[in-house]
């Protein structure tokens, strides 16, 4: 791998959303990076590569995945490898990220973020098929903490602690989704806190701010919503604690007016400041 | 249980197949299980809307919903990207609506759409350098994005209406068979109705045939003076249109 480290970087950011493309081609919006679906992208032609190929130009980009399927036990599919591969060349991006989950195996592809048990099998099929696509893609992976709604009985150890080992195993760096963390402790009964204090600090890269929606029995992470008061006091704890970082407000549906994402932005911006200033 | 045990249960408890996953689960996660099994439907779903919008409005949301879980229910998602998930679709709506064949046009002209929306580039031709060519042997190549659909009904109408919002025809049969043609100008997707003749004369530039020769074959079928007529306005409007990435 010719670049086994990913620097840190210090910013703020928004996803590329197609509401807002038009913004983002034509005006000065008061970001400091942004993030893209990658999947979005990975097409053959036309307006969507036309804007993006804009965009980069401008700023730098994160590339965020959805279908990697890091945690599939016969492997990572050659094919999504090979267009992802292109895309980066193409981008350059500040990093290369996806979920720690899985979505497919053998030939059917649920296209969801399916939940890992945090089992000692499947931490080396993961740290294996880390190893794998870090070869292919030529740098580090960074992966993100999904948001998930259940257990297996079969569990060995802690989100963190599965986290925690898988980074030191392969260099991969974390995309820490504080929503994600909120909702997955509130759904399976772990402690954010605890999850917070757990995590390899020094390996994330990226921070997540979302919001989420309350289902029946569980919370749902719909990333519809502002970010909440408990999503903002865990980023506030976390902050401290990490390197320069890449931290963005995401929101995947209901995607509201440029200016109220730049709004929680600044929120965001706010925090960081002071709990820093705090901190020193 | 292995994790591609597990997973190969996950993946048969999403698609309503006999699964062990509920053992595999701690005690309290029958809920959890729901919201992953409501999600898989409901990603598809917004997917197939999402791809196929025109025929949505057309059908409206409860027709549209019974036929997305129709298709769901037997064709298991396998392609790296959900994108692709609208593959054969339109073949799913003409199963289920034999008597109403704009239904499976319009969610034909739907598809070919949006693959022409991402698919791949190609600057069109310089009319300009029409001068340059040499008739006799130059062939005609069309932009990758080309695609041809056979049409019975003015599902064009229906789609551009709806795409308007402006009142939208009732279904119709076209005074005769014909093709549309669908295909994306710099970055925007367009699609034409055009007749027999010209479809006949698209399929012959493809096959790699001259444009003379391409003439020759036309007055074949429908004279000389009227297949020379033909072929200029042909021509013509695939340059306007951008249709034309290079002659040569």
């Amino acid at each position: 791998m010719p670049d086994d480290k990913i620097a840190p970087f210090h910013g703020f950011g928004l996803g590329l959303r197609i509401p807002h493309f038009q913004h983002f081609l034509t005006e000065d919006v008061p970001v400091d990076f942004v993030e893209i679906i990658s999947e979005n992208f990975m097409v053959a032609g036309g307006r969507p590569l036309h804007v993006l190929d804009q965009v980069r130009q401008r700023w730098p980009v994160a590339m965020h995945g959805v279908s990697m399927s890091i945690g599939s036990a016969d492997g990572v599919r050659a094919d999504y490898l090979k267009r992802l591969k292109a895309l980066a060349d193409r981008v350059q991006p500040l990093w290369v990220s996806d979920h720690l989950s899985w979505s497919r195996v053998e030939h059917v592809n649920s296209h969801d973020l399916l939940p890992l048990p945090f089992t000692d099998e499947a931490l080396d099929a993961v740290c294996a098929n880390i190893l794998h696509v870090q070869e292919v893609l030529e740098r580090p992976l960074v992966l993100e903490n999904p948001s998930t709604y259940l257990t297996f009985a079969d569990d060995q150890m802690t989100e963190w602690a599965f986290l925690t080992e898988m980074t030191r195993r392969t260099g991969c760096y974390l995309l820490l989704d504080v929503n994600n963390i909120y909702v997955s402790g509130t759904n399976n009964g772990f402690d954010p806190y605890e999850y917070l204090a757990g995590v390899p600090a020094d390996r994330v890269r990226q921070v997540h701010l979302a919001g989420h929606s309350q289902g029946r029995e569980r919370l749902i992470d719909t990333h519809d919503q502002p970010v909440p008061d408990p999503v903002w006091d865990l980023f506030s704890r976390i902050y401290p604690r990490l390197e320069s970082v890449a931290a963005m407000i995401e929101r995947d549906d209901n995607i509201p007016p440029l200016d109220d994402l730049l709004s929680e932005l600044d929120v965001a911006r706010r925090i960081a400041a002071d709990v820093t200033m705090v901190a020193a | 249980m292995s994790l591609l045990s597990l997973q190969r249960e996950f993946l048969d408890f999403l698609l309503d197949q006999p699964s062990d996953i509920p053992v595999a689960v701690n005690g309290d996660s029958g809920p959890g299980l729901a919201v992953y099994h409501n999600a898989f439907r409901a990603q598809l779903v917004a997917c197939l809307k999402d791809s196929y919008e025109r025929l949505w409005a057309w059908l409206g949301d409860d027709a549209f919903d019974a036929a997305a879980r129709h298709h769901i229910a037997r064709h298991a998602p396998e392609s790296w990207t959900l994108g692709e998930y609208g593959v054969g679709f339109a073949e799913t709506i003409e199963v289920l609506y034999p008597e109403d064949p704009e239904v499976a046009e319009i969610a034909a002209l739907d598809w070919a759409l949006r693959r022409a929306f991402d698919g791949p580039d190609a600057p069109s031709f310089d009319p300009q350098r029409l001068a340059e060519v040499d008739w006799d042997k130059a062939a005609i190549h069309f932009v990758p994005t080309l695609d041809l659909l056979p049409v019975t009904t003015n599902c064009g109408a229906i789609w551009s209406a709806i795409a308007a919002g402006d009142d939208v025809p009732s279904a119709q049969f076209l005074p005769e068979p014909a093709w549309v043609r669908v295909w994306r100008m710099e970055l925007q997707p367009h699609f034409a109705t055009i007749e027999g003749t010209e479809m006949d004369a698209i399929q012959l530039a493809a096959s790699g045939l001259s444009f003379a020769r391409l003439c020759d074959r036309l007055a074949e079928k429908i004279g000389v003076e009227a297949a020379v007529e033909a072929a200029g306005r042909y021509l013509a409007s695939w340059l306007q249109d951008g249709l034309i990435a290079d002659i040569q």
